[in-house]
């Protein structure tokens, strides 16, 4: 993966966290909590230290990785007018948020599980700036505008200064080139101040492996700084460096992504626990077209294949499994498959595609061994629903992985087409199409 | 660098992976290579100094250092880094490489998924550098018929059906590892194979992209034509383009994207590597296959269609004499089963001819007209080198002054006592023998120790006795029972003139006397001895033949100054017993009036 996004709350606790040794000069009043349901609101409330939810009005929105929550709609900052929310406010329009589901207007469609609740901070427009940084091609690059607030992406160009930064500059240079492009339109008073807060928001985004940090709006009032609206993603590879200082913190998945289905959830078990790596998306569980597919690379090539001859709507899943998994993971991971393909007969039958690059080191006919003890358990199954086998794989002990197979299939009355590193690659899908058009 | 590598390439392996750097054995054996193209393994927590490897039928040698800057001191023609640490170390073993100066020309990294503030920090540090980065996370590179990256090609059977044993036309670079080989058998079965091949790497941030490695094989005679392929993500693959319109590339390329696939899923679904995800429509798999094709690129309709376009560009090429026939080269085969041989011997061989002590057949070395002496030998069997004829002479001279003295000795005595309870001279010989160690010659390798500790640590004399004194031990090649300043040891003093007249220096001995100087003052027998100016002076003798500290401190350890006592004394030995056998001397009981009797009844308990 890489970069991933972090809840805004979880993007907020980082900043109170490591608040003193950065932000210099500027204090943050970090009043945050993240509820998944209204009575967790109200149980919090009555706890020690957060006296604040009963005593201020208060803003609601869910914190669920999607933006855009002021056009969709979906924050409370208002009963009757800005800053009158109370707390049993709050718990009502959590509790009307998750009576039913959600679209929002990019189209993601699911239901709110998480929300974020804060008080609400009066203030006015030219108190507002926006600030983010990110990483494009090589360098780093920070932009900071003197707007904040939804509008700043309606005329980026003009409102928004971007700064580039090698990844080799040093310190005094870096500040240098921050300092030399705040926006002019920042007032002299809090020009200062602005620049301060950039060039340590810029080390702190840089120190802490962020692959993206935004803050819209951030409010500056002499020296409290309000972050009201953050959007984060870390490099998670930086995970082993970062486990102090990130704590234990929640990658989780998009909004309206279909949470993963109880055997992709499996597969992703198995993966994390093996030194190899299977990996299983199920994008059509009605498709007729299954893939299992040996390396990443080819993985792809065969999804790009099926998608140009067959068409996407035929094409059930895409995954993988490489790095040498042991016999009892390759066929864990088939009988998944062959469990999944089987579910939905198709009047035009089922293709399944064993596909693979040369190896490099994989012993072929050890990996086909697990494929072939789940062939054994499902052949009833597969033959139900018509299923068609074509297989092409080539590396170390690729002819008795071959042999072995075919005689497994023709033993078990399978339909079988096997193929070695003389047939190109992706080649298996057009011969299993054009085989069914005879 | 028009050309990534060559027949003479060496790398240094990072990581005793031992299967990997076998493959890369297995291949330059194959094509003919002289020189393996592994110089040295770098294994950190490795106590070995070499690992054993198959070269062809039979096994060679590969050093071991504990770090890189040991094994490039040991090899300094080493330009090619193997960086296969996790991805929690690779990252500082790529920056310690590169900062060494004027050594590495490419650095390869294997580790996936090091933090991507860290890899661009080591791209820009090697480019700034001169270095050049494939990867990380990547399989690595090949030049056919020269040098190849550990696990690259696949099994030796793929590798000449895909003919990377020896350079064909197509310069090639890939993201994906799984699809390089697949891509080599394709222009092998379409074409007449690679020249160059590269796998940039899966991750986010690669040290050297496409382009780098194109503008490379545009300069590299070897390579006719260019076969690029990329992957969804990322926006390498317009600076090619751009490089095809400015005529900075002119070589006919052939590119294809994948992950075609990408554009039917909005998000959520992850196509392949980390570095594949299409941020923008310019970096879909399509975009950039269309914008290549509008290049004069040669893009095929799919994946699929790749072959023949390979084919038809070779063909052109070909026919219009851009590419020639290639002459197929005589390749070894690897045996089947090969044995791993229990017994290593680096210092003599009796397989030839005649038979040689350290290369030197033994009739050049054996009788008086050679000019050669028994310390020659000793220098050729012992260190494996030919020393100069002062080291000979002081070695000769070492030898002859321990060869005896006197029966008293526990080692003599011993050898005499078992000679009359009636046993032969190799019996006798051993128990001698047997008693030599820390209290019997051992002043030798304990002066030589402290005494080197002692200069080493630049320890005034007086602060090396004090630290003597903590440590409990009296100083090793100090006094003598009767010898004093003004009745001295004779064969000291003959040592000492030997080394004033001869060694280029005596350092560790000028050391030493002034230690004496402050011993003698407190007690007028505490004078440097006979095994310690031995021991002292194998040191002096050592530095002045360019021996390391480290190789002299392990000659300490393993015992070789020991060494020379054993030798000169078996000398002496050998005599006592032959002298009993001569005299015929009875069986030796010890007098009981000699012993002291002092036996209580057990208690019972």
């Amino acid at each position: 993966m890489a970069q991933r996004a972090i809840r805004e709350y979880d993007g907020k606790q980082l900043f109170a966290k490591h608040w003193n040794e950065y932000f210099d000069g500027f204090h943050y009043p970090f009043k945050s909590v993240l509820v998944t349901s209204a009575d967790e609101l109200r149980q919090k409330a009555k706890e020690h230290g957060f006296e604040w939810l009963n005593q201020e009005p208060l803003v609601v929105k869910p914190d669920m990785l999607f933006g855009k929550r002021g056009k969709n709609d979906l924050v409370l900052f208002k009963v009757n007018k800005p800053g009158d929310v109370t707390l049993e406010d709050a718990a009502k329009w959590i509790e009307e948020k998750q009576s039913h589901d959600v679209t929002l207007l990019s189209g993601q469609h699911g239901h709110l599980t998480h929300f974020i609740v804060e008080p609400f901070t009066p203030h006015t427009q030219d108190q507002e700036y926006y600030i983010a940084a990110t990483t494009v091609g090589e360098d780093d690059v920070l932009y900071m505008s003197a707007e904040g607030g939804m509008e700043v992406e309606e005329g980026w160009d003009e409102k928004v200064n971007e700064v580039r930064i090698p990844i080799n500059m040093n310190e005094a240079d870096i500040e240098k080139a921050i300092r030399a492009n705040v926006p002019a339109d920042i007032p002299a008073e809090n020009r200062e101040a602005f620049i301060s807060f950039a060039i340590q928001f810029f080390k702190f985004f840089r120190d802490m492996h962020f692959a993206y940090l935004e803050i819209n709006p951030l409010v500056l009032i002499g020296t409290d700084a309000h972050i009201l609206d953050l959007v984060a993603r870390l490099d998670d590879t930086a995970a082993f460096l970062m486990k102090d200082k990130w704590g234990d913190i929640e990658f989780p998945t998009a909004f309206g992504m279909e949470e993963q289905s109880p055997e992709e959830k499996a597969i992703a078990e198995a993966d994390s626990k093996s030194g190899a790596s299977l990996k299983l998306t199920i994008l059509n569980p009605q498709g007729r077209i299954w893939t299992m597919v040996a390396g990443g690379g080819a993985s792809v090539v065969y999804a790009d294949t099926i998608a140009d001859l067959a068409g996407v709507k035929d094409l059930a899943n895409y995954g993988e499994y490489s790095g040498g998994p042991t016999t009892g993971e390759t066929e864990f991971y088939a009988e998944t498959i062959f469990d999944l393909m089987t579910r939905y007969p198709d009047p035009r039958g089922k293709i399944l595609i064993i596909g693979g690059a040369i190896a490099n080191f994989t012993d072929v006919a050890k990996t086909f061994t697990g494929i072939i003890n789940a062939l054994e358990k499902w052949a009833p199954k597969l033959k139900e629903n018509n299923t068609k086998i074509y297989v092409r794989r080539g590396g170390p002990n690729y002819e008795k992985g071959l042999q072995d197979m075919k005689e497994a299939a023709e033993r078990l009355g399978l339909e079988i087409h096997v193929y070695g590193p003389e047939t190109h690659v992706t080649d298996i899908v057009r011969m299993a199409l054009e085989d069914e058009k005879k | 660098m028009s050309r990534l590598f060559t027949r003479d390439t060496q790398a240094i392996f990072w990581n005793n992976n031992k299967n990997a750097i076998q493959r890369m054995l297995d291949y330059d054996y194959v094509i003919n290579r002289e020189t393996p193209s592994v110089a040295a393994i770098v294994a950190p927590t490795s106590s070995a100094k070499f690992e054993k490897f198959f070269w062809g039928p039979d096994e060679i040698m590969i050093d071991v250092f504990r770090s890189t800057k040991e094994a490039v001191e040991a090899h300094p023609n080493a330009d090619v880094l193997l960086n296969f640490a996790s991805f929690r170390t690779a990252y500082d073993v790529t920056m310690e490489a590169i900062a060494i100066p004027n050594q590495f020309r490419v650095v390869m990294v294997t580790a996936e998924g090091i933090p991507e503030r860290l890899a661009r920090t080591m791209n820009q540090a090697a480019r700034d550098a001169g270095v050049t980065v494939i990867g990380p996370a990547t399989v690595g590179a090949i030049a056919p018929g020269a040098f190849k990256i550990a696990n690259i090609g696949g099994t030796i059977e793929n590798i000449i059906k895909s003919k990377l044993h020896r350079a064909g036309s197509a310069g090639l670079v890939t993201r994906s590892g799984g699809l390089f080989n697949e891509l080599c058998n394709i222009i092998a079965l379409n074409a007449d194979g690679i020249a160059e091949g590269v796998a940039i790497g899966g991750d986010r941030f690669v040290g050297s992209v496409f382009i780098d490695n194109m503008l490379r094989m545009e300069s590299n005679p070897d390579v006719k034509y260019m076969i690029l392929l990329g992957e969804v993500g990322g926006t390498e693959e317009y600076k090619v383009i751009e490089a095809v319109k400015s005529g900075k590339i002119t070589k006919p390329v052939i590119a294809w994207c994948i992950g075609t696939i990408a554009k039917h899923f909005s998000s959520g679904v992850q196509f392949g590597h980390a570095g594949a995800s299409a941020n923008a429509e310019r970096e879909t798999a399509a975009a950039k296959n269309q914008a290549m094709r509008e290049a004069g690129i040669h893009v095929p309709e799919s994946f699929n269609d790749l072959p023949r376009v390979i084919n038809e560009v070779y063909t052109k090429l070909y026919d219009e004499g851009v590419i020639l026939e290639i002459e197929e080269p005589e390749i070894r085969t690897i045996p089947k089963i090969r044995r791993p041989k229990n017994f290593i011997c680096t210092i003599s061989d009796d397989r030839g001819e005649e038979a040689t002590y350290a290369g030197y057949p033994i009739s050049s070395v054996a009788t008086p007209d050679t000019g050669k002496t028994i310390g020659d030998v000793v220098s050729l069997l012992w260190f494996k080198k030919v020393y100069p004829r002062w080291a000979v002479d002081f070695i000769e001279t070492v030898i002859k002054t321990v060869a005896d003295h006197g029966p008293a000795v526990s080692g003599a005595h011993n050898a005499k006592v078992t000679a009359r309870a009636g046993k032969s001279v190799v019996e006798s010989l051993v128990t001698g023998l047997l008693t030599i160690g820390p209290r019997f010659g051992g002043a030798i390798d304990g002066a030589a120790k402290y005494f080197k500790y002692a200069h080493d640590n630049d320890m005034t004399p007086a602060e090396f006795l004090a630290y003597m004194k903590k440590e409990g031990i009296p100083i090793p090649g100090i006094g003598h029972r009767i010898k004093s300043l003004r009745n001295p040891d004779l064969r000291v003093e003959g040592l000492k003139k030997f080394a004033a007249e001869h060694f280029p220096e005596t350092p560790l001995l000028d050391y030493a006397l002034t230690v004496e100087q402050l011993t003698t003052s407190k007690k007028d027998n505490l004078i440097l001895n006979v095994d310690g100016t031995i021991g002292i002076l194998m040191v002096d003798m050592w530095r002045s033949l360019g021996y390391h500290e480290e190789e002299i401190d392990e000659f300490i350890e393993s015992g070789t100054l020991n060494a020379f006592f054993i030798l000169g004394r078996t000398i002496g030995f050998i005599g006592h017993v032959l002298d009993e056998k001569r005299l015929a001397m009875p069986m030796y009981r010890h007098p009981w009036d000699d012993i002291l009797y002092d036996v209580q009844k057990a208690e019972e308990l």
